[in-house]
């Protein structure tokens, strides 16, 4: 009789800011939505963000980032789940972006990307629709 | 509140028609029915339809409205207001490095801002030079890069600092930017006795909202007060504390949390300055206050207006203040980055104008209009000539500035301040009980209010019970901006080159003198003789770098992680 | 490489990912446990138990840098409640333990409770095994911290680790209640706080009372006092868990023994029963019945809860 999987996503900030108002009130409308929500609070390196992903099993990172440095941290974390043969774990990115570096950071490989104003129903539609759990480890 | 309509039988009048209106209006909405069942502020306090005398029918004037320049300074905090003077025009810029900044700082001198206010990237606003593994990605982009003396020299060139205000949004690392601020200043032969502005410096709010963390609270306010303590003595013209609701209400907090929790952040400052031995109408009037304006008109004018009078009551009856001076609270605006939408983002110019407005008709005494391109980047320059443009307009064309508190005896605007004033009393009692905003801040109260705030907020928008045009209601396609702002990612390596060069240069031996003069006051029981500021102006003078004197505090103190809870 | 020697040589994916397993019930995650059981049995548990702001996560980053400077290997198991209402949680306790998210030495779990009460999560006592025959030296349990009847750490654990804050009338009332018992080591954390001396002649008080009653008469109960987000006392909390350590493992290792048998008798418990549960109703819908048409029944009055078992039960026989 096993259980569903229960969907696991990490919510990381990755850069300097401290403006967790997006991803505090995201994480709660993921946990109203049935998933086990992983939460690091502010200031978070791409390693710490990619060693805490593989260490909790996540199927979804989500990142907040108002700070600017999203051209670096985002590609960086793509790069580093590479390295960790960890590709299978989808990102997407909430937070301000000039639309210009949106399709550079879509090129990355960042799945999808929320803007201010974007509906926590379509954030949680979006992840029921994209993302699987993954199989069993064996 | 002419006499005949507050008179007794005149109010029993009041009371009999306002009856019979009410029949009227329930009638009319059984036919025509309201359009939505419950009206409320953008912070969902409930708002009724009609506001008559019977909402201030035991109001005293002379006890709570007043004249403006005279006590509890409900109408504003000087007795000319903007017939005098307009308020100060002071736009948040910064981007790239020190060069840019300070082309952008004359860019809007020329065109008639009246006050400069200094925007740091987010390694400076965490105490990191650029050159830190944390900054990578960082530099210039949400602010400027700003690592030593030599950087805040290019930041101000050609600028006359004993003419200017400068305002500093800068908090853990505050005193050290406004030791490098009057070395600089210095240098160029101005005296630090006439220069003029504000460092944000408000530690506490961080806890609260913005998580720019760096020390523990203890520390942090030992810091914040060495600044108090050295302002008073030494800079006299300076604002040692901005008093920030700005950031708390950005987190998605309500105009009251902000009011409360900002109001008693300045109710601890003033403790802790009273602790360290000063007196409080020695310090009291160098403190100044920073306030959002949000898209909900009245609220907001109304929360300025209740604002001064809590404070004036505070400092005179809890404080003992006597010299008026202590008890006016003046304060700087910004209006509202968080209500602005990615959305159509022109629309965002008639937000920040109404934003505007209602901070110029709560009597500010400076401004901060937000461009239109906020939601992207960092403001162009195109955009921000016409945020200032927006100022402009408000102040020389609309004559809403040819009258002081226009809104003063508004039954709806009286008793929206009288609200804002007792729902605000009721959370600094709480607080009071807490042990206080350390204590509170530690248990993660002020935090959860916030959190649940803003949840709450989300929830009506996404249910349509706020509307936000172009977000939830009329959506449309939107227009590409025609500017944006471009920061190069270039200019990370050159700003480390430069610093590196700069450290290769100094003299050794006195920075490490001044470094050990530092770690000496830091380490002892804080008072006169261990205030840092002396120091920290010696050791940057000598070539101390931002970081190199912040992991010295980290070192010394400890640093702090935010709680973090749901 | 099979899936137990990388669990074995300590490959993290692999770990976390069986973790996952198991949290989720799935059947394969059994297997896995069946193979893994040979290699467990080395690591020292020790459980963290107390009210929620006790500031437990930061205990547990301090005990964990105090390990990792001898050189020893950590792992970290945290429990946060799942929200009875959504399913749903929000697992916060690593923001405490940032410092070792990237020192290979230490590795971190969240976990959410999933219905189970008592402080811990269903799958709680197999992970503690996983992490064991993964070769961690200890391994740090966090309980959720939200009741007072939080008594399955002291099942789990090898040493329980009560933690209280000075001036919270409330959790003496709590330890007076009887979690007094599981008690080995109590800390009195924020120690700088006003009250902490006479938490600590409270507490001294209620060891010697709670002494008549344990069973355990030869371990009294150490009180440690502690300021664990600047680092104060964690050196003394050290070596009291390394001293209850030495106790249980003195003289033949009797009272280490046991409290293993006390572990591996709740998880053969917890086995056999969702193993029975499993069992049965794969019998009722073999038989062609089904729950919910029991219930109709019950419902309907036809029969009644107590016959139904009855007759289930019978028919095992």
């Amino acid at each position: 009789m096993a259980n569903a999987r229960k969907l696991r996503i990490l919510v990381a900030k990755p850069g300097l800011d401290g403006h967790d108002r997006g991803a505090r009130v995201v994480a709660r409308a993921f946990r109203d939505a049935g998933f086990e929500v992983i939460y690091t609070g502010c200031h978070q390196t791409p390693e710490q963000i990619v060693s805490t992903a593989i260490q909790e099993d996540v199927d979804l990172i989500g990142l907040s980032i108002l700070s600017g440095a999203h051209r670096y941290s985002f590609p960086r974390i793509m790069e580093l789940l590479k390295e960790n043969n960890a590709q299978d774990i989808s990102v997407i990115g909430g937070g301000i972006f000039p639309l210009e570096d949106i399709p550079t950071l879509k090129a990355a490989g960042i799945k999808e990307l929320f803007e201010p104003g974007a509906k926590l129903s379509d954030i949680i539609d979006w992840v029921g629709t994209n993302i699987i759990p993954r199989r069993e480890a064996e | 509140m002419g006499k005949e309509v507050h008179s007794e039988s005149a109010l029993d009048r009041v009371e009999k028609e306002h009856a019979e209106w009410l029949e009227e209006y329930r009638k009319a909405v059984k036919k025509v029915p309201e359009r939505t069942n419950r009206f409320s502020t953008v912070s969902d306090l409930e708002i009724k339809p009609l506001y008559t005398p019977l909402d201030i029918q035991n109001k005293d004037f002379f006890e709570e409205v007043g004249f403006p320049g005279k006590y509890p300074y409900t109408r504003g905090v000087q007795s000319t207001m903007y017939r005098a003077r307009h308020w100060t025009m002071r736009m948040f810029a910064g981007l790239g490095n020190a060069d840019d900044t300070n082309q952008r700082f004359h860019y809007l001198i020329n065109h008639g801002e009246t006050g400069l206010s200094t925007a740091f990237d987010f390694p400076t606003l965490m105490g990191y030079d650029t050159s830190s593994p944390l900054a990578r990605g960082e530099c210039g982009k949400c602010g400027v890069a700003i690592d030593t003396v030599e950087d805040m020299g290019r930041l101000f060139a050609n600028i006359n600092l004993e003419e200017v205000t400068t305002s500093m949004t800068i908090n853990p690392p505050a005193s050290i930017m406004w030791a490098m601020y009057i070395a600089n200043a210095e240098r160029q032969g101005f005296s630090r006795k006439k220069l003029g502005g504000t460092i944000q410096n408000d530690c506490l709010k961080e806890f609260i909202a913005q998580k720019t963390l760096m020390l523990p609270p203890g520390p942090s306010l030992r810091l914040v007060t060495d600044t108090v303590e050295f302002g008073t003595r030494e800079v006299p013209r300076w604002n040692t504390i901005s008093i920030s609701g700005y950031h708390i209400r950005e987190a998605g907090a309500t105009a009251v949390q902000e009011l409360a929790f900002t109001i008693y952040d300045g109710i601890t400052y003033v403790e802790e300055a009273i602790k360290r031995g000063l007196k409080v109408d020695d310090f009291a009037c160098r403190l100044s206050f920073f306030w959002n304006s949000h898209i909900d008109f009245f609220e907001e004018i109304a929360k300025m207006r209740a604002s001064r009078r809590l404070w004036a009551r505070l400092m005179k009856e809890r404080f003992g203040a006597k010299d008026p001076r202590s008890m006016l609270m003046r304060f700087h605006t910004q209006t509202a980055g968080c209500s602005l939408t990615a959305q159509e983002p022109y629309n965002n110019v008639i937000r920040t104008t109404m934003e505007g407005l209602a901070a110029v008709l709560g009597g500010t005494q400076s401004l901060h209009t937000n461009s239109l391109d906020e939601v992207y980047m960092i403001p162009s320059e195109q955009a921000a000539l016409i945020a200032l443009r927006t100022q402009q307009v408000i102040a020389e064309e609309t004559g809403v500035t040819n009258v002081i508190d226009p809104l003063g005896g508004s039954y709806f605007v009286e008793a929206l301040t009288d609200k804002m004033e007792e729902e605000a009393l009721a959370y600094i009692r709480k607080l009071d009980e807490l042990g206080g905003m350390v204590a509170a801040i530690e248990r993660d109260y002020p935090q959860m209010e916030i959190a649940d705030a803003a949840f709450h907020f989300q929830k009506q928008i996404e249910s349509g019970e706020k509307t936000v045009i172009g977000v939830n209601k009329y959506l449309s396609d939107r227009p590409d901006l025609e500017f944006v702002l471009k920061i190069d990612d270039e200019i990370e390596r050159n700003q480390i080159e430069r610093t590196e060069r700069f450290k290769e240069n100094r003299d050794k031996a006195a920075f490490q003198k001044a470094m050990d003069e530092l770690r000496r006051r830091c380490e002892g029981p804080p008072c006169w003789d261990n205030n840092v500021m002396p120091a920290l102006i010696d050791a940057v003078r000598a070539g101390a770098t931002e970081q190199e004197c912040c992991d010295l505090y980290r070192d010394v103190f400890g640093t702090y992680t935010d709680p973090g809870s749901f | 490489m099979d899936i137990i020697q990388q669990i074995v040589s300590g490959d993290v994916r692999t770990i976390a990912r069986v973790l996952r397993d198991i949290d989720d019930e799935l059947p394969s995650s059994r297997s896995v446990l069946q193979r893994l059981h040979p290699h467990t049995g080395k690591a020292h548990v020790i459980g963290f138990t107390g009210s929620p702001g006790v500031g437990k996560s930061s205990l547990v980053d301090q005990i964990a840098t105090a390990y990792r400077k001898e050189s020893k290997t950590v792992g970290i198991l945290a429990v946060d409640p799942t929200s009875p209402f959504t399913g749903g949680a929000i697992l916060g306790d690593r923001i405490r333990m940032q410092r070792h998210f990237l020192d290979p030495g230490v590795f971190i779990r969240s976990l959410a409770t999933r219905g189970q009460f008592g402080g811990l999560s269903k799958s709680t006592n197999d992970m503690v095994n996983v992490l064991d025959a993964a070769g961690k030296d200890v391994v740090l349990v966090e309980t959720v911290g939200v009741g007072q009847d939080e008594v399955e750490i002291a099942n789990s654990a090898h040493t329980t680790v009560l933690v209280m804050v000075p001036g919270m009338g409330d959790d003496i009332q709590a330890i007076k209640a009887g979690v007094m018992e599981i008690g080995n080591i109590f800390v009195v954390n924020k120690a700088d706080r006003e009250g902490s001396r006479k938490t600590v002649r409270e507490l001294m008080n209620l060891v010697e009372i709670g002494a008549r009653r344990r069973n355990d008469e030869n371990w009294e109960p150490q009180i440690v006092e502690t300021e664990a987000v600047k680092g104060r006392g964690i050196d003394k909390l050290c070596e009291t868990i390394e001293s209850h350590k030495a106790y249980l493992q003195a003289a033949g290792s009797e009272k280490w023994r046991e409290a293993s048998q006390k572990r591996i008798r709740l998880q053969l418990l917890g086995a056999l029963r969702d193993e029975a549960f499993r069992a049965i109703l794969a019998r009722i819908e073999k038989s062609g019945d089904s729950i919910d048409e029991i219930v109709r029944r019950i419902v309907a009055r036809e029969s009644d809860p107590y016959t139904v078992v009855q007759q289930i039960v019978d028919g095992l026989r």
